[in-house]
């Protein structure tokens, strides 16, 4: 019985630890969004987002501070904070996810690796589901994950006002670009 | 029966600890990373434009933003139908405000009244910030000169161009309390290079008092008063309170209110005033804005 539980214990200590062996983080990822209308274009930049990948469930995460975006005009950035997003009340957007086929991605081998996640995504106070494809491509142990997605800032109660219809778009396009290293405890 | 009991002690062991591994693998991944360093942050936006009403505000343009700002004030509305209730009258300030830095503004305008000419340099010593080791308010110094523009009153005596100016001094103490609530003081000293008799004094002191309260996401109800201490105006001068509402409609501050003041520099909100509420000397006013960003943060330069 005792060496049952020894082995046991010794084995789920292993696991914890090949886990903890397998996990890539980031504090720079790169996320933007575009609002492109014919009246007016909206991008604006955030070189601040945190993200971890547990490379062997492919659960993943991802933050943005969303004070962390920059602007090309700063009427903009304060339209984006005060009316928008309302950055003071909701100071991050969050994402929680899994990567379907993390089986087929392999960290540690030169190569590209199109992948499927699925999870929820935190904006504006409203979780809802977002599903979508990205890259990772690793070259010389440097590992690079990319995705592009859309959102319909009315699923997160983001509302346009009816003077400004024409000049921001309720479709969001994002574009993430993270680089990641071993995480290492 | 012993040995059957243990083994589904280590079974349910065995399911304990594989649960455990599965929570732990589902723990949140971020906390991994820690927690984040707490960053200083500049409070902002404790009024949504850079006038609180006729006032400067503790706002200022962003670096780089050019202000084209309009501010008007009808006639009195005591003036009856006769005057269409004062919307006949129109006095106005055509004014440019230019950001130097996130700190630093510099402003020119035109005054209808008096065809006076006014400029001025903002400048925010103190920021209000959010976070470790901030300063809870934010402190602005504020300079100007004003140029009366009218024909001498007696061009037959030996008239002087400085005996057109003006200056003025303005501290601005202000704190954004919470999203709703802002106020600032406004202690400012007006000199005049000359006035109309001897009795007159050159230096104003006054205390000004300007504050918001923001009623929803796109609303907010602002007012600002202005205290002459006491025995430094003539008798038919009165302190300027006006008392208005900010309108955000997507890209621009409309704000409108009621003033007894149809001064929109200084000098002439300070020492012009004569209209009493009492007795409805009230101007219906506006002020609008366009901003043109003139030069691109350093992120964007190369689009």
């Amino acid at each position: 019985m005792k060496k049952y539980l020894v082995v046991l214990s010794i084995l789920f200590a292993v696991s914890i630890h090949a886990n903890a062996q397998d996990r890539y983080f980031t504090r720079n990822g790169k996320v933007t969004f575009l609002s492109d209308t014919p009246m007016e274009k909206i991008d604006a930049v955030n070189t601040q987002a945190t993200s971890v990948i547990d490379a062997s469930s492919g659960n993943f995460e991802f933050s943005v501070l969303m004070k962390a975006f920059e602007f090309e005009k700063a009427l903009m950035m304060e339209h984006f904070h005060e009316n928008y997003v309302e950055s003071d009340k909701y100071p991050k957007s969050v994402f929680k996810g899994t990567i379907e086929n993390i089986s087929s991605v392999d960290f540690n081998k030169d190569g590209v690796y199109p992948v499927k996640f699925k999870g929820t995504l935190l904006l504006h106070g409203v979780t809802k589901d977002l599903n979508g494809q990205g890259v990772f491509t690793v070259k010389a142990g440097k590992i690079t994950g990319s995705s592009n997605f859309a959102i319909q800032l009315s699923d997160y109660k983001i509302e346009i006002p009816s003077l400004v219809k024409e000049k921001v778009s309720n479709d969001v396009k994002i574009t993430v670009d993270a680089i990641y290293a071993k995480f290492q405890k | 029966m012993r040995s059957f009991k243990s083994k589904s002690v280590v079974f349910f062991f065995f399911l304990f600890s594989l649960f455990s591994a599965k929570s732990f693998a589902q723990d949140d991944l971020l906390s991994l990373l820690g927690d984040e360093p707490q960053k200083k942050e500049f409070v902002k936006n404790a009024f949504k434009a850079t006038r609180v009403i006729s006032a400067q505000s503790m706002e200022q343009v962003a670096a780089g933003v050019l202000d084209f700002r309009i501010l008007h004030r009808f006639g009195r509305v005591n003036g009856g139908s006769r005057e269409a209730y004062g919307l006949d009258q129109a006095t106005i300030r055509l004014g440019l405000d230019y950001g130097i830095s996130n700190r630093v503004m510099v402003g020119i305008g035109r005054s209808s009244n008096k065809k006076e000419i006014d400029v001025y340099a903002k400048y925010r010593m103190i920021w209000q910030g959010k976070g470790k080791g901030s300063i809870p308010f934010s402190l602005i110094f504020i300079s100007g000169v004003v140029k009366d523009g009218l024909e001498w009153s007696n061009p037959e005596r030996n008239n002087y161009y400085t005996s057109r100016l003006a200056f003025y001094q303005q501290a601005i103490l202000g704190r954004k309390f919470s999203d709703v609530f802002s106020l600032q003081l406004m202690p400012t000293l007006v000199h005049r290079n000359i006035v109309k008799t001897t009795d007159d004094l050159h230096d104003i002191y006054s205390l000004g008092v300007g504050g918001r309260i923001k009623l929803t996401r796109r609303l907010a109800l602002t007012a600002e008063y202005f205290y002459n201490l006491p025995d430094q105006l003539s008798a038919t001068n009165t302190n300027p309170l006006s008392i208005g509402i900010d309108i955000e409609t997507g890209g621009h501050v409309f704000q409108l209110h009621f003033t007894n003041a149809l001064g929109m520099n200084e000098r002439s909100l300070i020492t012009d005033t004569n209209g009493s509420w009492e007795k409805g000397d009230i101007h219906f006013g506006f002020n609008i804005s366009r901003v043109f960003t003139l030069s691109k943060p350093k992120s964007f330069k190369n689009k």
